[in-house]
């Protein structure tokens, strides 16, 4: 018995090791890329070997003339109110649907939740002249206002799921004591709630961060764009010089990773929860 | 879990905002976009002009939307047929409770935080043909004759595209089994193998029944995802090369945002929401079903 535990560690351990390198072959790559100089991007062609010589230069570069100082701010910009705006907005409907039962209220739930598996396509032309419409079209607030708009479905079915989960009793004993609805919400379910919209805010803000569809759509000067339609844009100037490409992938990337490796409880908690937030 | 008659607008009311703003952000352009997909609206003029359904008649003549389509039944069938599969072998694997089994699904997970953009730009470099990983990795093991040139080869640049995909997607589907796993009861598997059950009979009759649920919610949302896909095509080969990556979401958005014609584009995004009606009407059969359990 104890040979075949043993002998089982070994495959996982061999096998768990052999998925994982592979796996992070990809970003293995980018960092030696984005370490190279310039003068070994020009000379040693070959995208995946490991820099002779390690060097910052390109990270500067991407950081400076690759705007991506700018899309930073931007990227910041949009993603923090808009989860503020979203957990908010969203905390709303979730109390409305999770404790109370009334006519139409499963309708609604599904409309939330039909709302977030659509096409995006669905959206893209109306929302696009929706924003020309009102002045919010090549403006951070636009892009802010859809996306709290959008992720009103699946956080708000997310918070519900969860919302189920405190007893209905507190809520009672609350109510027999005089409270009024909007203390309830406020003054118990809501900070019950906090460590699910710590999840959601997280996974929301990863997603926003990530998101590149709607900053296409809805903004156009350079200096309004995320880090995902900057680096797209960098491709334009920078699209020989691998080194400040990787460089400008692991700055978009450093923060969502970073995210992750600081919360990822609440991350995997997060995602198994509605499970579409893919 | 009650509304009194007298109360009845309480929960309206905690409902107004957050539904005006889903009205006017989601819903309504649902409805808008059915309705443009009728006309001619170019994007511009401020009037559109009926056309009925001669949009989808032209659809049906033209050929790149047949090629997208196409396109995106293959992402339906990959997207599914292997990171479901995989990330259930992997999850599997994972799941035992041996030390440092935390530090490789934290690891395995990364792709997972990247965005498209970041992905394609970096799997761009590994399909680089003269100076890529992958064909570099495949002469190096005496496999030259497999070299290809990934991207810009008509025939497999959908399939290179999928497989980048894939990447980031069987890390998540992954997860998705971790916690189904997590779900099922130890005295369940503990008594079959009492029962002298071995390892493929526990899996067979008890750990996969178990894991029906997180089965359905992975293969919906990997075909809804699939069936909505953009970025990694737009960004990698922008539908190229001449449209033979092309998927429906790509093919609409060029219609709509390159060329100006938004009453075409509509009439594509309208077809890609009926072919991914039915799956959209699982998952909430499912959400339906846990409720009524509940």
């Amino acid at each position: 018995m104890r040979k075949r535990k043993l002998l089982f560690a070994l495959f996982f351990y061999t096998v768990s090791t052999a998925i994982v390198a592979f796996w992070l072959i990809p970003f293995i790559i980018t960092v030696f890329t984005s370490t190279k100089g310039l003068d070994e991007i020009m000379t040693s062609r070959e995208i995946w070997r490991p820099p002779l010589a390690m060097e910052t230069s390109a990270f500067r570069t991407a950081w400076v003339e690759g705007h991506m100082r700018t899309y930073f701010r931007n990227t910041f910009l949009i993603a923090t109110p808009s989860v503020l705006g979203c957990m908010f907005v969203a905390s709303l409907s979730a109390f409305a649907l999770a404790f109370y039962r009334f006519r139409f209220s499963r309708a609604v739930l599904m409309l939330f939740v039909g709302g977030m598996l659509i096409p995006f396509q669905m959206l893209l032309i109306p929302v696009y002249r929706l924003s020309t419409h009102f002045g919010l079209y090549n403006t951070l607030a636009g892009v802010i206002l859809f996306h709290v708009g959008f992720q009103i479905g699946f956080c708000t079915f997310f918070l519900r799921n969860f919302m189920v989960t405190i007893p209905y009793s507190l809520f009672e004993s609350a109510r027999m004591d005089g409270a009024s609805h909007l203390a309830i919400y406020r003054k118990i379910v809501l900070p019950l709630s906090l460590p699910a919209m710590a999840a959601l805010a997280i996974l929301e803000f990863t997603w926003i961060w990530n998101d590149y569809l709607w900053g296409l759509v809805l903004l156009q000067s350079d200096h309004l764009k995320t880090v995902t339609l900057g680096l797209a844009n960098m491709q334009g100037q920078y699209v020989t010089q691998y080194n400040v490409m990787a460089a400008g992938s692991l700055l978009a990337a450093a923060i969502p990773i970073g995210v992750f490796l600081i919360f990822n409880r609440f991350f995997i908690e997060g995602l198994t929860v509605g499970a579409v937030k893919g | 879990m009650i509304t009194t008659r007298r109360e009845w607008w309480v929960p309206w009311t905690f409902l107004a905002l957050p539904l005006a703003m889903f009205a006017v952000w989601v819903i309504y352009p649902i409805f808008q976009t059915f309705a443009f997909s009728l006309t001619s609206w170019d994007g511009i003029s401020p009037q559109a002009r009926f056309e009925g359904l001669d949009n989808f008649v032209l659809l049906f003549q033209d050929r790149i939307f047949w090629i997208s389509l196409a396109n995106n039944l293959r992402w339906l069938v990959f997207f599914v047929l292997i990171p479901i599969p995989l990330g259930l072998a992997i999850a599997l694997l994972f799941n035992a409770s041996l030390p440092g089994n935390k530090l490789y699904k934290m690891l395995l997970f990364l792709p997972m935080t990247l965005s498209f953009v970041v992905i394609g730009q970096v799997w761009n470099w590994i399909y680089e043909p003269d100076h890529g990983a992958l064909n570099a990795f495949l002469y190096a093991v005496g496999l030259g004759q497999w070299a290809r040139a990934w991207l810009s080869d008509p025939r497999i640049v959908t399939y290179s595209l999928i497989m980048a995909a894939v990447w980031r997607q069987i890390p998540y589907i992954m997860i998705l089994f971790l916690a189904g796993l997590k779900t099922i009861p130890p005295e369940l598997v503990e008594a079959a193998w009492v029962d002298g059950a071995g390892p493929i009979q526990r899996f067979r009759y008890v750990i996969l029944p178990c894991l029906r649920p997180a089965l359905v919610i992975a293969v919906t949302v990997s075909v809804i995802d699939a069936l909505r896909s953009f970025d990694i095509v737009y960004t990698m080969t922008g539908g190229g090369p001449h449209y033979s990556s092309s998927v429906l979401a790509n093919h609409m958005y060029i219609e709509s945002f390159h060329n100006y014609r938004m009453g075409y584009g509509s009439a594509i995004a309208v077809i890609q929401f009926l072919i991914t009606f039915g799956f959209i009407l699982v998952y909430l059969r499912k959400v339906l079903q846990e409720e009524i359990e509940h």
